[in-house]
């Protein structure tokens, strides 16, 4: 695929301390693409994820959005982070701020919108992710399902190019994952471009174009889902996918 | 009682006094305190390095030493002002200091996924400390920002040594117009509880309305 290439990482290393947790990533994602990124915990699948929208520098090697390298930080970052959405595991949502609010904040102070018409699109949206009657409501009176597909709705305010999902269902109950996984899928069916750090194999296999399996800071195998799942390469695969599949 | 009665004027004077030093220094004190909070959690170097300068001069040199170095220290540069207007630089600077480190401690009660959202979202880090983690560091804080006032009124005290007309320093004319000692500062001290109380109860107004939903 990747025709028309959205991101690109070239030789990006990354250390914490003497821990390298990024070995040479090479990774492109391509306009409208789906890329699920998997693997053991501790793998830098998450860190990798963060890379993206510089939430976590990295040490050398580049990475590229439309084109262009991310900036290191001020306006120009603040400006590049507006358009790459991201979707945490622990939702984020501001605590201080009503459900409207939280969606509405950065329409009105980066996207420079008046206050009516930001409360109007984040109602629009709201109402897309299910959750229009609760938008008086303070994020901690919501269950974890609710307030993800919250954070969704935020980050979509931002009419992002691409979105990034770090783990966007660990932390919920088994019977809300669902509702925030039929919100991505919708997404995905869009044409929306994703990155998506998950655990959810079946996310992977439905929704994504490409899964990328990582270990020890190295991607191991980038393949479409179907290929990977069924007949896995490396032995590190087969062993991951032995031990999350057979139950 | 007829300290009180008769000397209602003088008293009233000093407790207005107080009232002042305290009123405009603890604004100098949240305005400065918050500014240095801000620097000291802030990206550039040169700007941590100037609240953590600010923090460590002031809050460990003695209140009478700092009311010296401003009255006396000041004038020799040329700036002469009135003493009030000194003594509220003093108060306020010394106490911004300790304003400063409750609201750090209040930004680091603040979880980091908090302002992760935020620059996710794309917003600056002003934009982020002032819409997202100052609004949450604040109710964390409003106790000990209570406490650090009620200091400051009581401190405001020393001012009264530096020819500012405040509470404390109206014994001293009473004590010459020959009116027992004891009976002066009992009602001094009713006027700082005036005060102190007041403080006390904006702040739990404040804690009520405000305080982290849990």
């Amino acid at each position: 695929m990747a025709v028309d290439p959205l991101i690109e990482l070239r030789d990006v290393n990354k250390y914490y301390g003497k821990l390298h947790v990024l070995r040479d990533i090479d990774l492109t994602v391509g306009r409208g693409e789906v890329v699920v990124v998997i693997g053991p915990s501790g793998s830098g699948k998450s860190t990798l994820c963060r890379t993206i929208n510089r939430l976590e520098s990295i040490e050398s090697g580049t990475i590229t959005l439309s084109g262009r390298p991310l900036p290191a930080e001020g306006k120009a970052l603040a400006q590049l982070r507006a358009e790459v959405g991201m979707v945490f595991q622990s939702f984020n949502l501001f605590a201080h701020k009503t459900v409207l609010a939280n969606v509405s904040l950065a329409q009105i102070k980066v996207r420079g919108r008046k206050k009516e018409q930001a409360n109007e699109r984040s109602r629009d949206l709201l109402d897309r992710v299910g959750l229009a009657a609760q938008a008086d409501k303070y994020p901690a009176q919501l269950s974890g399902g609710q307030q993800q597909r919250v954070a969704i709705a935020r980050a979509l305010a931002m009419d992002p190019t691409v979105l990034l999902f770090d783990e966007p269902t660990s932390a919920l109950d088994p019977e809300m994952i669902n509702e925030v996984l039929e919100v991505m899928r919708q997404l995905a069916q869009e044409g929306m471009t994703m990155v998506v750090v998950t655990h959810e194999m079946g996310f992977a296999r439905s929704a994504a174009n490409r899964v990328v399996f990582m270990a020890d800071g190295a991607i191991v195998e980038d393949r479409a889902p179907e290929e990977f799942f069924n007949a896995p390469k490396s032995d590190r695969a087969k062993d991951f996918l032995s031990k999350i599949l057979k139950h | 009682m007829d300290v009180l009665t008769e000397n209602f004027s003088l008293y009233g004077k000093g407790l207005l006094g107080t009232v002042e030093l305290t009123g405009y220094a603890s604004l100098l004190a949240l305005g400065l305190g918050v500014l240095m909070a801000a620097f000291r959690v802030a990206p550039v170097g040169s700007l941590r390095a100037i609240g953590t300068v600010w923090v460590a001069v002031l809050r460990n040199t003695p209140l009478t030493l700092l009311f010296f170095a401003v009255l006396l220290g000041l004038p020799r540069f040329g700036l002469v002002l009135p003493f009030t207007t000194f003594a509220v630089l003093a108060l306020g600077c010394y106490t911004s200091a300790f304003i400063c480190e409750a609201v750090r401690s209040g930004i680091n009660t603040v979880p980091v996924g908090q302002g992760e959202a935020a620059r996710s979202l794309g917003l600056t880090f002003e934009q982020t400390l002032g819409a997202v983690i100052m609004p949450q560091a604040f109710r964390a804080v409003i106790p000990p920002i209570g406490s650090t006032l009620i200091a400051l009124a009581k401190n405001s005290a020393i001012a009264g040594s530096f020819s500012v007309t405040e509470l404390l320093g109206t014994y001293k004319n009473l004590n010459e117009l020959g009116y027992s000692i004891i009976w002066s500062f009992v009602w001094i001290a009713v006027g700082y509880l005036i005060v102190t109380l007041t403080i006390s109860a904006v702040f739990n107004v404040l804690e009520t309305r405000w305080g982290v939903p849990r």
